[in-house]
């Protein structure tokens, strides 16, 4: 039997779209292999969501009494399920725990580990994982040599999927090591500026570092407004961290995935973090003074030049164009 | 992943040595700061890097042994190397500058039995425990992380200085030790290449996406009007 155990992430009730989409990826995964998808979910009102990941092809779900939000407990609380069971594989969807989790169980079991993951394969009844690299200009192919390998997707690298079906919920105590202990929230889920909505928006004019300062902003704000209708501004984690623009703005790795009908980067280097919140949105345009700037990659029409100067005169010329 | 041509040092790093600096200067009792890398012996350049911004010593650790050593296998190396050190601190940068991959003080630190948080844009240090703040899937985080720990800097948590003239000629005569696997205790079975547990196999070339208009703006009112013409034509405006 070869059986995959995923970590599914649950906030406020509601567990994790990127988890979702690697429960069911692993129970596509665990059938070639002819094994089982089993998730584990942490914390207080685990056990409420539980029951539901098995409409996403999970068998058994485990619920873990320990304290929820740091890589610590989760470390301890897979590696007890994962020593007293039958598993090959351990997946994760995107996300900074899975991310730091997957690393230290890596580290606790002399595991074998590929990160930022975008599609996994069964060769030869084992996991073959793919993963671009160098800025996504090359992609490659990692196996395992441990007795369990572990894959950490990229963010919405995995579909979600319902196959129907019921999960057996059991219940896991997680004696906690040392250093999970030393580790502990103060406070959690923080929202840092305006309650902003950009995921329903058809326009998003979204700006970055480039901006060079939080003013810079209002260049977006001019635009967006320009375009009147459902448009709105977005932004980068650099900026957001700098305190330019609201947390609820930000797109990418840490923030929201949107695609909308437009998508117009300013000043925005196109990081794979950022990208990754992105990439799916329907026409890609971006503005940028670097002609090396890795989102001229993926955009569909890109504009090496000086915000300042564009910014304003598109502006113009929207309003022009509108009447 | 061939690290051969990473000889510099990452710019995500000078995040954790600046980081480092405005502990010590903050007025928190520091005996000393130790930069610690793991490379091809053309890896001194980022030690000295790394002294010139401030660090008192450094510690190379470079053997044939531990080359093409995946994530799991180098942050092992570099724990048996950090415990010769004894840390209160561990500060690592967000990320290595080619391999989008954040993780490293998570393996780290599970090896130096350490707690460890990644991403952290604030750093107090309150006693004997350190408050940080980062930024995780749902907004802010705020921990408290016990001493000793590993902690992983994002590039929002400082600006980092410009070494001056004098620091950079000076940074060749700080302390510099030279250690191979054999004098940190590295199990060289668990090291290098074939050793690794995670095996990378060729590379492919990812599916080609149509190449994107690009104009270069010299006369801007043209280059307005070639943009409103492409967004009018995909009925956008
Ligand atoms: C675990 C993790 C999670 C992360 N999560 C996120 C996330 O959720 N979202 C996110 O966005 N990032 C995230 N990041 C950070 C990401 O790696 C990048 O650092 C960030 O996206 C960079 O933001 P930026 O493009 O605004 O800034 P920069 O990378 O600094 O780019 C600024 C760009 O502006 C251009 N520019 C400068 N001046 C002008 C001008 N006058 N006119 C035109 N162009 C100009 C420059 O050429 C440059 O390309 C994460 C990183 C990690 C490691």
């Amino acid at each position: 039997m070869a059986n995959i155990l995923v970590y599914a992430l649950h906030y406020e009730g509601a567990v994790n779209k990127n988890s979702l989409g690697a429960v069911s990826e692993a129970a596509k995964l665990a059938g070639e292999l002819g094994g089982e998808a089993h998730a584990i979910l942490i914390g207080d009102g685990a056990a409420d969501v539980a029951g539901s990941l098995g409409a996403y092809g999970a068998k058994k779900v485990f619920v873990a009494d320990a304290p929820a939000g740091l890589a610590g407990p989760a470390i301890d609380a897979m590696a007890g399920v994962l020593n007293g069971g039958d598993y090959k594989y351990v997946l994760f969807g995107g996300g900074l725990l899975g991310f730091e989790i997957g690393a230290g169980l890596a580290a606790r079991l002399g595991a074998g580990v590929a990160m930022e993951v975008t599609a996994v394969t069964v060769q030869g009844g084992e996991l073959v994982a793919e993963r671009p690299i160098l800025g996504d200009s090359s992609i490659s192919e990692i196996k395992f040599r441990s007795d369990i390998g572990i894959i950490i997707g990229r963010l919405n690298a995995f579909e979600i999927k319902q196959s129907g079906g019921d999960a057996a919920v059991e219940n896991v105590s997680v004696e906690l090591s040392a250093q999970a202990g030393k580790a502990t929230l103060r406070t959690r889920g923080e929202q840092r500026g305006a309650d902003v909505d950009i995921e329903g928006a058809d326009v998003l004019v979204a700006g970055g570092r480039g901006l060079g300062k939080a003013e810079g902003f209002d260049l977006c704000d001019q635009l967006a407004a320009a375009f009147g209708g459902n448009s709105a501004v977005a932004a980068t984690r650099a900026v957001v961290d700098a305190g330019w623009y609201p947390y609820a703005a930000q797109i990418g790795q840490t923030g929201k995935t949107v695609a909308p009908k437009l998508y117009l980067a300013a000043g925005i280097s196109g990081a794979i973090q950022h990208k990754v919140g992105m990439q799916s949105s329907e026409n890609i345009v971006a503005i940028n003074k670097d002609a090396n700037a890795p989102i001229f990659e993926f955009s569909d029409l890109g504009i090496v030049g000086d915000l300042n100067k564009i910014l304003p005169k598109l502006t113009e010329a929207i309003k022009a164009k509108k009447g | 992943m061939d690290r051969s041509g990473e000889k510099n040092l990452n710019p995500y790093d000078t995040h954790a040595i600046e980081a480092a600096m405005q502990i010590k200067e903050g007025g928190v009792a520091v005996d000393e700061i130790v930069a610690v890398t793991m490379g091809p012996e053309s890896a001194v350049r980022a030690l000295h890097k790394a002294v010139s911004l401030g660090a008192d010593r450094s510690v190379h650790l470079t053997d044939p042994a531990v080359a093409g050593s995946d994530v799991a296998a180098t942050g092992y190396a570099l724990a048996q190397t950090l415990k010769r050190e004894n840390p209160d601190l561990v500060l690592l940068g967000q990320q290595s500058d080619d391999g989008e991959c954040y993780t490293i003080g998570a393996v780290v630190a599970e090896h130096l039995g350490a707690p460890s948080l990644t991403q952290v844009i604030k750093l107090d240090v309150e006693g004997e425990t350190l408050v940080c703040e980062r930024q995780a899937e749902y907004g802010y985080d705020t921990v408290e992380v016990g001493l000793p720990a590993v902690i992983s800097v994002g590039d929002a948590i400082n600006e980092p200085r410009y070494p001056s003239l004098k620091a950079i000629m000076g940074a060749k005569k700080k302390p510099l030790d030279t250690v191979a696997t054999g004098d940190v205790d590295i199990d060289t079975s668990k090291v290098g290449a074939d050793n690794s547990a995670a095996q990378w196999t060729a590379a492919k070339a990812p599916p080609q996406k149509a190449a994107g208009t690009i104009i270069e703006d010299e006369d801007t009112a043209e280059t307005v009007e070639k943009i409103v013409a492409w967004l009018d034509e995909r009925k956008l405006i």
